[in-house]
């Protein structure tokens, strides 16, 4: 099935770029989800099949891709709306949308081969290969701006990924030496507890630090935010959810595969380390942005390391990860989504050239409150309940001065945020020339309604099936 | 320079495959012969006529302090590699491996021109060729090929970005593209 996948996207993402014609890149794209949407059920009902020697379809790779096609599908549906009304107002040529459409559908096509594979270095591959399609997306809107934040993107994540590999080479040496030729997930998990732990060690520093770029956490975090500002506002929803878990998965797999050796308890202070860093950075910079969508990707760093935090403690840790990055995806994608509709009405992504968004965009207004009670885990956010759960396990293991530290944190985030939303929906703006403003369209905010809508269902009534594969998941890790 | 390390390489792997399948000998050669040493420095060549770059006069260090600088990553992988040896592998493919790693670092962290800078990747790339040697490369053909195509992508997208950074900004620095900031 997965044969026929790759096959198929490749036909689609090749008479994408051959074709002019509006209409039949829309109904390319249509035919392009269907397809992902076939291939996650298929994969759904085909828990831990093989395909084609190199994936396999685990508990972490189906949480992942069902995240991923459900964002694929309203991201598609908001391109064609950012399109419209971008070649409306700057001319965009029709050859720039046809390559917006691939390369979106090569960033789907790549997350899912990442997610889906069981080998360290095909995963890398697939990894490098969203590197390329992203940096084509952020390219998009062709301004000085764009040019510098995509070098950044496209180098920084270049070179980061070539450190990853010189850490699965240095995984490979110690696999070697204790006999193993195997670099396949599942070999590397049985076999880690005889390697040699000083490579290992090197080799988890150097795989978080290169996959930190992707994942968005502290040493590296720079590209990420940079790619946001300049990035579409449908993409910049990928890479600010879908593509983050892809670092996440990449690092996840690795952390598994010392979770049975003796350096698991060095691995989780490092995990620690980079996780609160993360927020304290994310923090000190929430406090004075000036620019929604850079201000939302901090707000994506500060999640980050809260997972690193939770995958770093342990116990409850575990399974409350999972639960926050589902979460933080669907909230995260609605605010971009809504982030586009803000500013298709101010023409600024500029906090301070904006105000008053309940007079001008009633459902769009409305949506930005349940997001911001969403993303600051107030109940009956879900988000509440994976932090609550973090927390927890912060405190069942006795890290109470870090509890309390993060806790400090969250609170200045809290206090930042609000502040920039609540100016966006109540506050009177001086100079706003209202005749400039432009009518929203309420059939743009439906994505979001649905989206933040699940994020407070999944958080009351998990359904068992995701609490089993979530559980699944997590059931190699030391408890 | 790059294309010298090019072809530097093809002989290094030449002369350290003794018993290889035909097919892994084309692979090899692909890579560093076709690719390292005959594409790759002509691609650079193109971008450096077509946007005009000059020779860098006044970078961020000294030539003799990064002279330094680079003798101390020798020596240091030196003294590293002696620590963890063990493993029953050529020390000095470590030795060389390590200290092109970190010669590619130095040069993308301390030079200003970004054409610098994908020359440091090139020769980071290059370090990486050296050390999937030392391991004994046992990832399968399917695999490197991945690697091979990636890298080459890689290095192509970023000589076109090179060209568009160029045509924007009139100038290919540091300097030019750092206006994002909070």
């Amino acid at each position: 099935m997965l044969g026929y996948y790759f096959i198929i996207a490749v036909a689609i993402i090749a008479s994408l770029l051959l074709t002019r014609k509006v209409l039949q890149h829309k109904i390319l794209l249509v035919l392009f989800n269907g397809l992902q949407w076939s291939l996650t059920l298929y994969m759904c009902f085909h828990l831990h099949s093989e395909e084609l020697g190199y994936f396999t379809a685990d508990a972490t790779a189906i949480i992942m891709l069902i995240v991923l096609s459900i964002l694929a599908t309203t991201s598609s549906f908001h391109s064609i709306y950012y399109l419209q009304h971008h070649h409306q107002r700057h001319a965009t040529p029709q050859h720039a949308q046809a390559i917006y459409y691939a390369a979106l559908c090569i960033l789907i096509m790549a997350q899912t081969g990442a997610f889906l594979s069981s080998h360290i270095a095909v995963t890398w591959i697939f990894i490098e290969l969203t590197t390329f399609s992203a940096a084509i997306l952020i390219y998009h809107e062709r301004k000085e701006d764009a040019v510098e934040a995509t070098w950044k993107y496209l180098f920084v994540c270049s070179v980061a990924l070539t450190l990853a590999f010189t850490g699965i080479l240095f995984l490979s040496i110690s696999a070697q030496a204790s006999g193993t030729i195997d670099l396949s997930y599942r070999s590397l998990v049985n076999h880690a507890a005889t390697f040699n732990p000083s490579w290992l060690k090197l080799s988890f520093l150097l795989i978080l630090v290169g996959y930190s770029a992707k994942m968005g956490l502290f040493p590296m975090h720079t590209v990420c935010v940079d790619a946001h500002t300049v990035a579409p506002p449908p993409i910049s929803a990928f890479i600010s959810t879908t593509l983050m878990n892809v670092g996440f998965v990449a690092i996840f797999r690795m952390y598994s595969i010392i979770a049975s050796t003796s350096i698991l308890i060095w691995a989780n202070h490092v995990l620690i380390l980079a996780g609160t860093l993360s927020v304290f950075v994310a923090v000190v910079y929430l406090m004075q942005v000036h620019h929604f969508k850079r201000m939302f990707a901090y707000s994506s760093l500060e999640n980050m390391g809260l997972v690193a935090i939770g995958l770093g403690v342990g116990g409850i840790g575990y399974y409350a990860v999972f639960l926050h990055l589902i979460f933080h995806s669907f909230t995260k994608a609605s605010m971009f989504y809504q982030i586009q509709q803000v500013h298709h009405i101010y023409k600024s992504y500029l906090i301070k050239n904006t105000g008053n968004y309940f007079k001008y965009y009633l459902p769009g207004a409305v949506v930005i409150l349940l997001s911001f009670i969403s993303i600051t885990g107030i109940p009956p956010s879900g988000m509440f309940f994976s932090e609550f759960m973090m927390f927890r396990a912060l405190f069942e293991h006795q890290y109470y001065i870090l509890l309390i530290i993060v806790l400090i944190l969250l609170s200045f985030t809290i206090w930042a945020l609000g502040r920039n939303f609540f100016r966006l929906v109540f506050s009177t703006p001086e100079d706003l020339d209202e005749s400039r403003l432009d009518q929203g369209d309420p059939v743009q905010s439906i994505s979001q309604y649905v989206l933040l809508g699940l994020v407070i269902y999944l958080g009351f009534n998990p359904p068992s099936q995701m609490v089993a594969l979530i559980n699944e998941a997590i059931k190699n890790l030391p408890f | 320079m790059l294309a010298v390390q090019g072809f530097l390489l093809f002989l290094l792997a030449f002369i350290q495959l003794v018993n290889v399948t035909i097919l892994n000998l084309v692979f090899i050669l692909l890579e560093t012969l076709v690719f390292k040493t005959i594409a790759l420095p002509l691609f650079i060549n193109y971008i450096i006529r077509k946007n005009k770059i000059t020779r860098e006069t006044e970078p961020f260090v000294s030539y003799f302090i990064s002279l330094l600088i680079i003798t101390a990553a020798i020596i240091g992988s030196f003294i590293l590699v002696q620590q963890i040896q063990g493993l029953g592998y050529d020390t000095l493919f470590f030795v060389v491996a390590l200290s092109t790693l970190f010669l590619g670092l130095y040069v993308i962290i301390s030079r200003g021109k970004l054409l610098t800078h994908i020359m440091g990747y090139v020769v980071l790339e290059n370090g990486v060729f050296i050390l999937s040697l030392a391991v004994g490369n046992e990832m399968p053909m399917m695999v490197n090929t991945g690697i091979l195509i990636d890298i080459f992508v890689s290095v192509l997208v970023m000589g076109i970005f090179i060209n568009k950074i160029g045509d924007v900004f009139n100038n290919s620095d540091t300097q030019a593209i750092s206006q994002m900031k909070d």
